[in-house]
């Protein structure tokens, strides 16, 4: 018993530690995540601009996921069918704060060399909330 | 002799038959791991880990920071459950064991072989419809699941 409630206790405190963006499971908690760790509005014409131009690297956001995102683009490397980014057109999308959180890692470090911030990722992710049906 | 007998017998002969037309299976024995198909799947084919020798495997989750031009960096825990499994599964079989340059499965010398020029003319290559040499299914219609079998070649236009 005394093992299962010190269990509990750690996984409560580091779930606090690690902030709210860790259980995020909808688009806008994650959206709400970012910016508040950013402490700054979200912009979403910033966040189109981020990911249609490019950042002295060979590919943009776009490449990969059109500029468009509200439907299916095509992996620049491999050619693979990668399913349409904006929520309202892929349900799956932005549901799972680890796969967004490593997804941004990967693909800012491709596109711009670095890591986004987090008001980087709000933007881009504020402007494919914008994108409905 | 018994006629259950006889049947399993004829069972046995037709399953031997099917394993020799299936030589080329080589992912085909290999129990699936759900997390390479999520992990390494989301951007290209799931690549049978007999294609490779496991000390090309082992450079290869070493280093997913810079993965052939791209970030497929990956949290410890998968890096070593992805790992474990390529290693159990590579490939050790005359073909592959050893390590072709850059650890390119399209690099190794079965490969090179069996896509030699008269095996696949150097036009087939630029089409957008293969892309790739990497694009194992624009010919290879069931190669994702780890055949690739004369039979299931179709080359694209």
């Amino acid at each position: 018993m005394h093992i299962l409630t010190s269990l509990l206790r750690v996984l409560v405190l580091s779930g606090a530690a690690l902030g709210p963006l860790v259980h995020a499971s909808t688009p806008v908690e994650q959206l709400a995540g970012y910016t508040t760790q950013a402490a700054a509005a979200a912009q979403p014409a910033r966040g189109q601009q981020l990911f249609t131009t490019r950042h002295g690297k060979d590919w943009s956001c776009a490449s990969c996921h059109t500029a468009a995102p509200t439907v299916a683009g095509k992996h620049a490397g491999t050619g693979k069918v990668i399913g349409p980014l904006a929520p309202a057109f892929n349900p799956e999308r932005f549901t799972d704060a680890a796969k967004t959180e490593k997804w941004f890692r990967r693909n800012c470090n491709d596109v711009m060399g670095r890591e986004c911030t987090a008001g980087e990722k709000a933007d881009v992710l504020a402007w494919l909330l914008t994108l409905k049906r | 002799m018994p006629r259950s007998k006889l049947s399993q017998i004829a069972l046995a002969l037709l399953l031997s038959a099917w394993a020799t037309a299936h030589a080329d299976s080589v992912g085909a024995r290999v129990p699936p791991l759900p997390k390479y198909q999520q992990e390494c799947a989301a951007c290209h084919m799931a690549y049978p880990p007999g294609l490779l020798p496991a000390a090309s495997w082992q450079r290869m989750m070493g280093s997913l920071g810079q993965h052939y031009g791209t970030d497929a960096s990956l949290d410890e825990a998968s890096v070593r459950e992805i790992g474990g499994w390529l290693k159990a599964h590579a490939g050790t079989y005359k073909r592959a064991n050893e390590a072709p340059p850059q650890d390119r499965i399209t690099r190794s010398a079965w490969f090179l072989r069996k896509h030699n020029e008269r095996e696949v003319s150097p036009a087939v290559w630029k089409r957008a419809s293969v892309g790739s040499a990497a694009n194992c299914a624009a010919c290879h219609g069931n190669a994702a699941q780890g055949s690739f079998s004369e039979r299931d070649i179709k080359i694209p236009k």
